[in-house]
């Protein structure tokens, strides 16, 4: 679908760059006012900028499956339920596929000018080969957990007839505490300390802080352990609503 | 073989009088109403066979058809196809049959219709060479040749049910429900898709259970008629038992058998 409509790929990329603009500015202006008050430094605060606008389609939770919510409001889950596979394993599948092809429509036009953006505004070079590798890695496991969570609001739809209340409440709270809005370091200590232990914190927090180093080798680890944590039982809770689901299903309008 | 024996099933479903004093009441303390979509439906219908499944509005056509693609669970009563419970396994079951609702869609929204179908191959893993067959066939005798590269949004009622109708054949299923499938055809889309529907039960020996108000629908295709009124069956026969003495046309024919058992 990302690739079906070619202007709402490049709206998209406009907005990223629009965003990620203003941000930096507006952290430059806090940073001018004390910049030893902040705890990560401000080239890493970019490069957390620009990783986050060019992967947005890969983390944003606001990003749902229309589709989905869709065939559960309107019944045409009757047709999905015809079809010879699990629909948990669909959606799952349509869900992640639908992400990469649009961060990967995204992502290269928003890297290749952030490269390019003079010290400490763009984006620098990971800090170093293992970081890297690391980034990867967490990215992957990051979009998955953020796939899995929204997959639970898909399932509990079928329970609550229409799914925009669960929708709004679930975007606004992981956007605060996967570090969308400000990221995590910024919070208070001991908020920061709860909130990583958080499913949200394993969304895109670790693979971003990850790039621009301001993690260390030990926090990597447990970030990484969080992560792999919250993705099996996160998918085990979705994958059990979504048979209890199945066993109760109303198809609404005839 | 499939046969449904004292098959029960029911919805709750919340009523109000109109108003906003009424909504607001809802608020607090809601109504519902027990609905018995089916009571005690019990039929058996044989491999190869074509059945029509007639009924007013609301009867439990759907409800039926939607119990025998293991979509819904019956509150009680036992459903077999082909010797297996549809909802017990389902993905086992839905790999022989083919649905069609005439209501829905299944084809993907904004992609090409050919891609659809490229995606359900995937999905019934069907073989190369099969699906290369089936496709033929049905580009051809359903006509699809010049609607496969238009996306699904783009394609008029008529024109998207013919595409419905091919795409669940794509995996040569044993039996083929369908659900209103001639609502929105233009006459020769309509003579093709009934013609087509003979032919797959012809050829292929495939099962059909139809549904539909069209009377003509009926006429051309089933030899079987299975009536049913508010959740019950109420007849089990031929066309000819419908029609038995009765000079008017079909339409009229039936509108008097439904105010007969007051349904």
């Amino acid at each position: 679908m990302g690739l079906q409509y070619r202007a709402a790929a490049l709206a998209g990329i406009v907005t990223q760059f629009a965003w990620g603009f203003l941000e930096i500015l507006m952290f430059r202006a806090f940073y001018r006012a004390d910049a030893s008050a902040f705890p990560m430094d401000f080239s890493a605060l970019s490069s957390y900028i620009w990783l986050q606008q060019s992967f947005l389609a890969l983390f944003a939770a606001w990003m749902m499956e229309n589709d989905i919510m869709d065939s559960i409001v309107t019944g045409n889950i009757s047709y999905e339920l015809c079809r010879p596979i699990s629909i948990y394993n669909m959606w799952y599948t349509r869900s992640i596929a639908n992400r990469l092809a649009r961060a990967f429509l995204r992502c290269f036009p928003i890297l290749a000018v952030a490269v390019f953006i003079p010290n400490p505004y763009g984006i620098a070079a990971p800090a170093s080969l293992l970081h890297f590798l690391l980034f990867l890695i967490t990215l992957i496991l990051g979009l998955a957990v953020t796939v899995s969570f929204c997959m639970l609001i898909y399932v509990l739809a079928f329970f609550t007839v229409s799914a925009q209340g669960l929708r709004i409440v679930f975007t606004s709270v992981v956007e605060f505490f996967t570090g969308g809005l400000i990221p995590l370091p910024f919070f208070p200590e001991k908020m920061q300390r709860v909130m990583e232990l958080l499913p949200f914190a394993s969304m895109q927090n670790v693979a971003l802080r990850i790039y621009s180093g301001s993690m260390g080798g030990y926090e990597m680890k447990k970030a990484v352990i969080i992560q792999v944590f919250w993705l099996v039982a996160v998918t085990a809770a979705g994958k059990l609503l979504c048979h209890v689901a199945e066993k109760r299903i109303v198809v609404q309008g005839g | 073989m499939i046969t449904m024996e004292n098959v029960c099933k029911t919805y709750k479903i919340a009523k109000r009088n109109a108003g906003f004093a009424q909504a607001c009441k809802s608020l607090f303390h809601r109504e519902y109403e027990t609905i018995c979509a089916l009571n005690n439906v019990s039929f058996t219908i044989n491999d190869g066979e074509m059945v029509g499944y007639i009924g007013p509005n609301g009867a439990g056509k759907s409800s039926t058809i939607k119990i025998l693609s293991g979509i819904l669970t019956p509150d009680s009563g036992k459903v077999l196809v082909n010797g297996k419970i549809p909802q017990k396994n389902r993905i086992e079951h839905v790999k022989n049959i083919g649905v069609v609702f005439g209501q829905r869609s299944q084809l993907w929204w904004d992609v090409p219709v050919i891609d659809s179908f490229e995606l359900l191959k995937d999905i019934y893993s069907i073989p190369e060479s099969d699906y290369k067959n089936n496709l033929d066939e049905l580009t051809e005798l359903l006509d699809l040749a010049h609607l496969l590269r238009s996306p699904a949004r783009q394609l008029s009622l008529g024109q998207r049910m013919r595409c419905e109708i091919a795409a669940s054949l794509l995996h040569s299923p044993h039996i083929l429900f369908l659900d209103e499938p001639t609502i929105g055809l233009d006459a020769v889309s309509k003579l093709a898709v009934r013609d087509f529907i003979l032919k797959q039960n012809k050829i292929h020996g495939t099962t059909v259970i139809l549904t539909t108000h069209d009377m003509q629908d009926i006429e051309a295709l089933t030899s079987r008629i299975i009536l049913i009124g508010k959740g019950r069956i109420l007849m089990d026969g031929t066309l000819d038992d419908i029609k038995k003495g009765n000079d008017n046309n079909i339409d009229e024919t039936i509108a008097e058998l439904y105010r007969a058992y007051d349904i």
